[in-house]
């Protein structure tokens, strides 16, 4: 199955050739994506860098989470609108770039990972919150979570070069890991 | 007095031809800079925000301000040097930029500011009130205009 045929249904919408073609409005809604990466990732990074131990060590986990909580929500908020309007209008070629393949895995690996810390460890963050050196598994999440959310953000530049699109002559596997083979096929 | 051969001399050093000439290393740079922004961005907007009473309100600002010092002085240094890289590898479409001496300015506005007046204010103890919420609304401003001034360089010319 291919989900080719839906990108290119979305691409024949009005509304997706409007914001494609438009002077301002994309150029406005990328930079609405990337300036938001202070408010969601810095906030994120800060939630992250306490869970490792490298930085505010001396205030309570739960205090850091409840504070920065409702700022990271805002921010992923403005970051999945903004996301799903630059996809909406460049769906076709979006969904073959292999950086932007890549980000969709990495951004489901960062939620699972951020999942997994609130129903685990956090759960018991009464009995380890003030430590200045959270357990090992809360350490855990903070490191991955500033990996994943760090690939997250290099393959989300990465999307706008063209080194690895389909109209150009490629090796087998990004013929693969593209889909531009399979497609081609079709 | 006219900056323009300065300009050409940057675009022809052996570091803007190096990062012109290569495919991934304006690329790589630019991860860089986006990387080093998000943490710019948390450091000074953790601060900011409790400035403006909108978060972690039970902490002092001083304290926030001390922990967020050292990641908002490496995140600045990285941003300038990697900033550097990209700048020379277009120094002469940066000269006829509008967004980018929008940037220049700000970021002048901004750096010097960030370490006068901000911090003596988020380093002043007690409850500063509306003069304090001042002068983090100025920061976020200030850091807002070099973001977005900075980013719309590259959709121009």
């Amino acid at each position: 199955m291919s989900l080719l045929p839906f990108c290119e249904w979305l691409a024949s919408t009005p509304g997706s050739i409007a914001l494609h073609e438009s002077l301002f409005m994309y150029p406005l809604v990328e930079s609405v994506h990337v300036l938001t990466l202070c408010l969601f990732v810095g906030m994120t990074m800060m939630l992250d860098l306490r869970l490792t131990g490298l930085a505010l060590r001396k205030v309570p986990v739960a205090d850091v989470v409840s504070r920065l909580q409702p700022l990271m929500f805002l921010g992923f908020a403005i970051m999945v609108v903004s996301g799903v309007l630059l996809f909406y209008a460049i769906p076709i070629r979006s969904y073959h770039n292999i950086f932007f393949r890549v980000k969709v895995v990495f951004l489901i690996l960062a939620g699972a990972n951020a999942l997994a810390f609130h129903r685990g460890i956090f759960r018991r963050v009464e009995s380890w919150g003030r430590d200045t050196e959270p357990p090992s598994r809360a350490r855990f999440a903070g490191f991955a979570s500033l990996i994943l959310w760090a690939v997250v953000i290099v393959t989300g530049r990465m999307i706008a070069y063209n080194w690895f699109d389909c109209d150009k002559p490629q090796p087998g596997w990004v013929q693969i890991a593209t889909g531009c083979s399979y497609d081609a096929e079709r | 007095m006219d900056l323009l051969p300065l300009f050409q001399w940057c675009e022809e050093s052996g570091l803007g031809r190096t990062v012109r000439e290569s495919v991934w290393a304006f690329a790589v740079i630019e991860s860089v800079h986006l990387l080093a922004l998000a943490t710019m961005g948390g450091a000074v907007l953790l601060v900011d925000m409790r400035m403006l009473n909108l978060g972690m309100r039970q902490r002092p600002v001083a304290e926030l301000a001390a922990e967020a010092q050292p990641f908002q002085n490496a995140a600045l240094i990285v941003l300038i040097i990697s900033g550097l890289g990209l700048f020379t590898s277009e120094a002469v479409k940066c000269y006829y930029s509008v967004p980018f001496s929008v940037k220049m300015a700000a970021l002048f506005v901004a750096i010097i500011y960030t370490y006068t007046i901000r911090r003596r204010f988020a380093y002043s103890g007690g409850d500063g009130g509306t003069t304090r919420m001042a002068v983090a609304l100025v920061s976020v401003a200030l850091w807002f205009t070099v973001a977005a001034s900075g980013r719309w360089i590259g959709f121009s010319g």
